[in-house]
């Protein structure tokens, strides 16, 4: 999948973090927040409780003439029992003098309102209290007297709900969190989907196929597959470039060299001397040697370009031998040699690239031809057997002396049996090449009774 | 019966809280077992023996100490802080309820106190053991002829249209006497008008004041009552010769149920024990024991929804009003002012 990319994080993964790291937080803030607001509003219920206690004895609260009367009304205690069970305190006072109640419950620090009640909290006998005063003047005896009314209340019933709602809190924002995982997940998925199937889609191409992308992308992708298709398009040129300057470089090195060819032959038509037609001659080996040199570098490099730019089609295969054969039937035919097709008479197909499988039967066509004496047979044979096309072609020259096909089919390895046939040690490493690009196998073998039989299989169609 | 019982009236315990006047001490278990769980109560030493009998079954290494006094002096004794006692049993909710809510008791979280109904406990600090309805018993050869009251009207009714006859012969509790007559008088006057109309009447009839259920329930087998206003029915039941002449009466505008309530005190020197005592009480066998050998009723729930008229009195910080000394002297002048006309 990645061939051979590297790979330098993940955006899926930097996506979802990032996401989950939001919704942390989010959670987090969500959590606190309904913490705090259950705080407040389960202190404000109490406050509001214990301030209505406070009021209902102050608004008990008797002049006359003789005492202050103090009448606490049941309800202003019985209400506090009514957010859950907390221990109840009280002082009252009239003029700074305690009068009732617990004389030693802290006072607020705050001065005082006749109208409505203030809250504070304090600590007492061990507990925290949360209370609430207030203040009435009464006329006792024509006197005016201050009276304060002190209420108080611990504060556990507060802390159980408080505890109850972080609880509640707590799981809202881990269901919250979970949530926003799925989603995130989902998120990063959906958002990198497009380019899942650009990658799909530019995978599945063919490789001749060098087509600008033009399917519609989302906005933040146009740069990317902008690049990606200049890319493409230079790649195109170069390729095309490359192809051309093949073709002209074997233009370029064979004319001359037929020229020179073809001039030293006029020379040595000519010439009387031996030593120079000996020369002459050399000089036409030579011409042929390089000639050879160069159409085979030639094929080997269009073999290689073809290797990634193949044009694959349906091939039959039994066509393509009788066509090498008939190819190569007047050289035979110099030396004698009997060429025959020994072939099964329905169509063998192939998917191939035709360029390439005819180049690599060539070269063996051409090497059994080369290292066999006049005389001899030279037979094509082939054969389907197990989802393989297998090629073979085998003769009775001179056999390989021991040597195996790892020795051969390096470029320009050429076999110690070679003697005076002009070579360049490239016909077998383009046949090597031809079998790596059609996911097919070569061997080259000693062939029972003499001679070599060199083998190439194919996948069938 | 492995308990032995040594009944020691009226001693004035030197080695206890010294304000504390004790009615009765019982010892149950034996005299040399190490540990000692000290109860202090307001119910007599009678009611609970079966029940401390039945904790000390199999237990070899304790006794148990069960004093008895009023619930002022159960309350004094808790207050004092010298000690000395480690389960604290009241009839006296207000006094309970004021004691728990001043940090006395300590917390007691078991499967037993959980499992009782919010209201028969307050926090973990204080637990009903028994639920008693407070009722009227009047005898019927004494009512002869009148009509039997259902209600409090009914009942100022009876008693101001038969003056002659229930003149001296009207009894209730002496609130300033009793604190369970002081919870039931103050939670009947803050519970309806009608109650200070029936003590305006009661008034007239120049009343007989009790201080204690039994006494009453006994005046009126002999004849020297014909009605007692707020008697604990559970003493009725019990004490009521079957077939006699009284008989009690639920009224059905409302009829109020103490709670019996226990709680364990901060200053005792065997809190698990008193736990222990207390998971006992609240259990299953210690409920139906409470029902059958004390004859006190068990918490109930069942009992009070069968009854509309029943209303149990709420644990709650109202019951600390009426504590509070100057709310209690202004609501035993009234009294006063209303019952006794002096
Ligand atoms: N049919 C054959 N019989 C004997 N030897 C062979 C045969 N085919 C190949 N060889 C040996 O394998 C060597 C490599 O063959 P290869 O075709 O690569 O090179 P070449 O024939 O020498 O040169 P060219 O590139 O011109 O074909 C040859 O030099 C030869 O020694
Ligand atoms: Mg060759």
């Amino acid at each position: 999948m990645s061939h051979g990319a590297q790979i330098g994080g993940s955006i899926r993964r930097r996506l979802v973090l990032q996401l989950l790291v939001v919704a942390a937080i989010l959670s987090g803030l969500l959590y606190f927040t309904v913490r705090s607001v259950a705080d407040q509003a389960v202190e404000a219920t109490q406050d509001s409780i214990l301030g209505s206690a406070a009021i209902a004895i102050a608004e008990e609260l008797r002049g006359g003439d003789e005492a202050l009367v103090i009448d606490i009304p049941y309800a202003a205690f019985s209400m506090l029992g009514a957010v859950g069970e907390d221990r109840v305190f009280y002082r009252i006072l009239a003029d700074d003098r305690t009068e009732t109640g617990y004389a030693d419950l802290p006072l607020p620090q705050r001065p005082l309102s006749g109208l409505s009640a203030i809250y504070y909290s304090a600590s007492y006998d061990d507990a925290d209290l949360r209370l609430a005063a207030v203040e009435r003047s009464v006329l006792v005896a024509g006197a005016n007297v201050r009276v304060v009314v002190v209420v108080g209340q611990t504060r556990t019933a507060k802390q159980a709900i408080v505890g109850r709602m972080a609880n509640r809190a707590a799981a809202l924002g881990l269901g919250f969190f979970a949530i926003a995982a799925a989603l995130a997940v989902l998120t990063a998925r959906s958002v990198l989907a497009p380019l899942a199937n650009l990658a799909e889609a530019v995978g599945r191409r063919g490789p001749q196929d060098l087509r600008p992308v033009t399917r519609p992308v989302p906005l933040e992708l146009v740069p990317f597959v902008a690049a990606l298709n200049g890319f493409i398009g230079r790649l195109g040129v170069a390729l095309s470039r490359t192809e051309t300057f093949i073709a002209e470089a074997a233009h370029h090195i064979r004319t001359p060299l037929a020229t020179v060819r073809a001039q030293a032959e006029i020379a040595l038509r000519q010439a009387g001397d031996d030593r120079i037609r000996a020369t002459l001659r050399s000089v036409i080996r030579a011409v042929d040697d390089s000639a050879r040199s160069a159409g085979q570098l030639l094929d080997h490099a269009t073999v290689v370009y073809r290797s990634d730019q193949r044009a694959d089609e349906d091939i039959d295969l039994g066509a393509l031998v009788e066509a090498v054969l008939r190819s190569f039937a007047p050289t035979a035919e110099l030396k004698d040699i009997a060429l025959t097709a020994d072939r099964p008479e329905q169509p063998v197909k192939v998917w191939g690239d035709r360029l390439l499988i005819e180049s690599a039967l060539r070269n063996l066509v051409d090497n059994a031809i080369k290292y066999s004496p006049p005389d001899t047979e030279v037979t094509v044979e082939l054969r389907e057997a197990k989802l393989r096309a297998i090629l073979r072609v085998l003769d009775r020259g001179r056999g390989l002396a021991g040597m195996d096909a790892s020795g051969l089919t390096g470029r320009f390895k050429r076999g110690a049996n070679v003697e005076d046939v002009i070579g360049s040690g490239l016909g077998l490493t383009i046949v090597r090449e031809v079998a790596r690009a059609q996911r097919g196998t070569f061997k080259i073998s000693q062939r029972k009774g003499g001679g070599t039989c060199a083998e190439l299989s194919i996948p069938l169609r | 019966m492995r308990g032995i019982v040594h009944t020691l009236a009226l001693i004035l315990a030197g080695q206890l809280a010294q304000a504390v006047e004790i009615e009765d001490r019982a010892e149950f278990g034996d005299p040399e077992a190490g540990r000692v769980l000290s109860v202090l109560s307001t119910t007599d030493a009678v009611v609970f023996s079966p029940l401390v009998e039945a904790f000390l079954a199999g237990r070899p290494d304790l006794r148990v100490t069960y004093t008895v006094a009023s619930s002022q002096d159960v309350y004094d004794a808790v207050l004092s802080r010298e000690g000395g006692f480690d389960l604290v049993i009241s009839s006296a909710m207000d006094l309970q309820m004021k004691l728990a809510n001043d940090g006395f008791a300590s917390a007691h979280v078991s499967p037993a106190t959980q499992a009782l109904p919010q209201w028969a406990r307050w926090r973990d600090h204080l637990f009903a053991i028994a639920q008693e309805p407070v009722v009227v018993i009047v005898s019927t050869r004494g009512l002869a002829g009148l009509p039997e009251p259902h209600t409090r009207s009914d009942l100022v009714n009876l008693l101001r249209d038969n003056p002659e006859r229930f003149s001296g012969k009207v009894g209730t509790y002496d609130p300033a006497v009793s604190g369970s007559g002081y919870l039931f008088a103050t939670q009947d006057a803050r519970q309806s008008d009608s109650y200070w109309r029936l003590a305006e009447v009661m008034g007239t009839l120049s009343p007989r004041l009790y201080g204690t259920s039994g006494a009453m329930i006994s005046d009126i087998q002999t004849g020297r009552l014909i009605l007692a206003y707020n008697v604990l029915g559970s003493y009725a039941q019990a004490l009521l010769e079957p077939g006699g002449d009284g008989r009690v009466i639920e009224l059905e505008d409302f009829t109020h149920v103490l709670l019996r309530t226990a709680l364990i005190d901060r200053d005792g020197d065997e809190p698990e024990l008193a736990g222990e005592f207390l998971d006992y009480l609240l259990s299953d066998e210690g409920q139906t024991l409470i029902e059958t050998r004390a004859g006190l009723p068990r918490i109930n729930e069942q009992a009070l929804r069968a009854g509309p008229h029943l209303r149990p009195i709420r644990l709650d910080p109202g019951l600390l009003v009426y504590v509070d000394p100057l709310k209690r002297q202004r609501f035993l002048n009234e009294w006063a002012a209303a019952v006794t006309r002096r």
